[in-house]
């Protein structure tokens, strides 16, 4: 089974994040970056379908080239190759930009092994839309099973388990299909030793546009079908009263309660 | 006046609140057009009409519904083809995300999620954007195509505003492509009795701090004297305390109600991503140094195990 994961190289949850006053993109200088953490969790799953079966994992980022970070950190976790999408003109695409050029790297990873499973995370943890596999989904005509927090494959079937708003659901889909987990899905791995040693060795291809036929005039900024007009801050909250329970942290809290009108 | 496309987000015709606001917000950009898929119209029927739906497509063919995402974004893309509308709206849930997401590349066309407020602008939308976990607001516009945005629950307050809509049973193909993921097994969520925790107006929400899941009976029993929603942190969640569709936070749900009122929560990023665009925030928790009390309106330094039995049993006294 030929297996590519998405993973994106994100600024750090924990750290200040903003945007860059210039072209109102992410900020991404002062801020570390990281392989998002909800994307541990699809390769973890690629890890384990590799184990139980064969099958080959290659992880794929477009991102700048501080994202080869992203690649690095899965490889180490196991995976066997990656591919990074790096390109100047990529900068500031949307959701809709950035779904094209990871599907066309889909299709070229798939000229040489047809992709039967194309994993993902859930959402990103900086732009966070959870739109991108559902997009990955429509653009290679590939059937969508999303949010999965259980998957199981087998006989060329995808079958998963999704906690929708009202109901949970069983999906099931022939391959080759793709898939995106939540952080219910598993356990995501710790680079051992000799997995950050074996990295070192694993093959990292990069691609431009060109190699992907990629219009550099359909993607990018310029591009994007949606523009950001403005960002702000939101005024920090101001700490309110806090007191300490003397027997009575209850009734004083009650006290704020019917205050403010909710009792 | 153009025509605003919303698409209902309803449980077998009960229609959520938050399609009540997107209707309202969709007041201001022209005329709304609900657009209801699967069955159970004659419930929802009244909601629509008076929250100003001007007319409703009705989309009843099981196949939308016995399929993931796919469908119901075919369905909604043959239908703004025929109507040309000046925006479509969805509610900014992990389904309704998808499906706007789908729409987007069919129609060719922006698509913009997490909205907080809609206004019209130049010729187009101008929407309001909460982002990285709500510590910034962005003002934002789809630049091509139809803008699709999909809206935060609680962005705004549902406005009556009576209609007589015209109903029209919409014919919309499926194609194979779009049944290719088959739903094969649906187990609806056991009903609590509770609000729904994304619509809810006051959560009480039970963290690692909370001990057990037994334990959780203090939480329910405080949300119970308020009339509110139980929420969980991820911790409380991964020890099995408490189900994970009760999760606030970046992997769980967005809540924004008037007061939430968290037990036993340090507050980390995620869990503040979830929650901190709430009006007033109560906290209670044994630690004056957890990070949570910074976003406090009012916080109790103490243990929830005394506190929280106390505060519902004053609440009970008072009501009488
Ligand atoms: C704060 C913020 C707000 C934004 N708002 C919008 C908006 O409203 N509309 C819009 O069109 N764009 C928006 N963008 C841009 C958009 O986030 C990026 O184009 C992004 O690459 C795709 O969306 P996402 O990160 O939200 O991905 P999601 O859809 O949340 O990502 C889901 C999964 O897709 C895969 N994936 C996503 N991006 C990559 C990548 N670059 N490389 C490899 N795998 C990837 C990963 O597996 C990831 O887990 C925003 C960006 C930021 C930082
Ligand atoms: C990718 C990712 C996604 C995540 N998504 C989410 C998410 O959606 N939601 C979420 O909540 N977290 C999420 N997390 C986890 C998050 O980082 C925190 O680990 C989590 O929120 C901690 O939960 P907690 O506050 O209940 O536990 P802790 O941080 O352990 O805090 C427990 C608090 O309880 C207090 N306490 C203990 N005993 C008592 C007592 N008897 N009375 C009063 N107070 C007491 C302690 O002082 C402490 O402040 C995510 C993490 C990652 C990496």
């Amino acid at each position: 089974m030929n297996i590519v994961v998405c993973v994106k190289y994100v600024p750090d949850a924990t750290a200040e994040r903003g945007f860059d006053p210039g072209d109102r993109t992410v900020d991404r200088s002062g801020v570390p970056g990281l392989l998002s953490e909800l994307d541990e969790y699809a390769v973890e799953a690629a890890l384990k379908l590799a184990e139980a079966g064969d099958a080959e994992v290659t992880v794929l980022t477009v991102g700048p080239a501080d994202a080869a970070d992203a690649l690095k950190k899965s490889l180490q976790m196991g995976a066997g190759k990656a591919v990074h999408v790096l390109d100047d003109a990529i900068h500031g695409s949307d959701s809709v930009g950035t779904s094209l050029v990871l599907a066309e790297a889909i299709r070229k990873l798939g000229t040489d092994q047809p992709v039967d499973l194309v994993l993902c995370g859930m959402a990103s943890t900086d732009g966070s839309m959870s739109v991108v596999p559902a997009m990955l989904a429509e653009r290679l005509d590939l059937p969508q099973l999303t949010f999965a927090s259980e998957l199981e494959v087998g006989d060329g079937t995808v079958r998963i388990r999704r906690d929708g708003e009202a109901a949970t659901e069983t999906v099931e889909a022939a391959l080759p299909a793709v898939v995106s987990v939540t952080d219910q899905a598993n356990e995501p791995r710790y680079p051992s030793f000799k997995g950050i040693m074996a990295a070192k060795k694993k093959p990292v291809q990069t691609w431009s546009l060109a190699d992907l036929g990629v219009d550099a005039g359909s993607v990018g900024l310029a591009a994007a079908w949606t523009a950001v007009d403005s960002f702000e801050a939101r005024p920090p909250r101001q700490k309110g009263t806090v007191v300490t329970d003397e027997g009575d942290g209850g009734q004083r809290l009650v006290a704020f309660l019917a205050e403010q009108r909710f009792v | 006046m153009s025509e605003i496309l919303v698409l209902v987000d309803h449980v077998d015709g009960v229609v959520r609140k938050t399609t009540t606001e997107l209707l309202t917000i969709a007041r201001r950009l022209g005329e709304p057009s609900a657009v209801f898929v699967g069955a159970g119209y004659e419930q929802a029927r009244d909601a629509l009409a008076t929250y100003g739906a001007q007319k409703v497509y009705l989309l009843e063919q099981p196949e939308l519904t016995e399929h993931l995402v796919a469908p119901k974004a075919e369905a909604l893309a043959q239908l703004a083809d025929r109507s040309t509308p000046a925006a479509i709206m969805l509610t900014s849930g992990a389904e309704s995300k998808e499906i706007a997401g789908r729409l987007a590349i069919k129609l060719g066309s922006g698509v913009l999620t997490d909205v907080v407020d809609v206004e019209p602008g130049d010729g187009t939308v101008v929407a309001t954007q909460a982002v990285f976990a709500g510590n910034y607001t962005v003002r934002s516009r789809v630049t091509h195509g139809t803008p699709i945005l999909t809206v935060k629950p609680n962005s705004a307050t549902p406005e009556p505003a009576p209609a007589q809509p015209v109903e029209e049973k919409a014919d919309v193909t499926v194609s194979d492509r779009a049944r290719a993921a088959r739903v094969v097994e649906r187990s609806p969520r056991t009903q609590t009795g509770r609000p729904e925790l994304t619509e809810a107006a006051i959560v009480v929400s039970g963290g690692r701090g909370v001990g057990s899941a037994d334990n959780f009976a203090v939480v329910e029993g405080l949300a119970d004297a308020l009339g509110g929603a139980v929420g969980a942190s991820r911790a409380a969640v991964d020890a099995g305390w408490y189900p994970h569709a009760y999760q606030v936070g970046q992997t769980g749900k967005t809540v924004s109600p008037q007061l939430y009122l968290a037990a036993g929560i340090s507050g980390a990023i995620q869990h503040r991503a979830g929650m901190q665009t709430s009006r007033t925030i109560a906290v209670v928790n044994k630690d004056p140094e957890a990070p949570i009390f910074e976003m406090a309106d009012f916080g109790v330094v103490g243990d929830l195990h005394a506190v929280l039995p106390q505060a519902t049993e004053e609440i009970n006294r008072r009501k009488g």
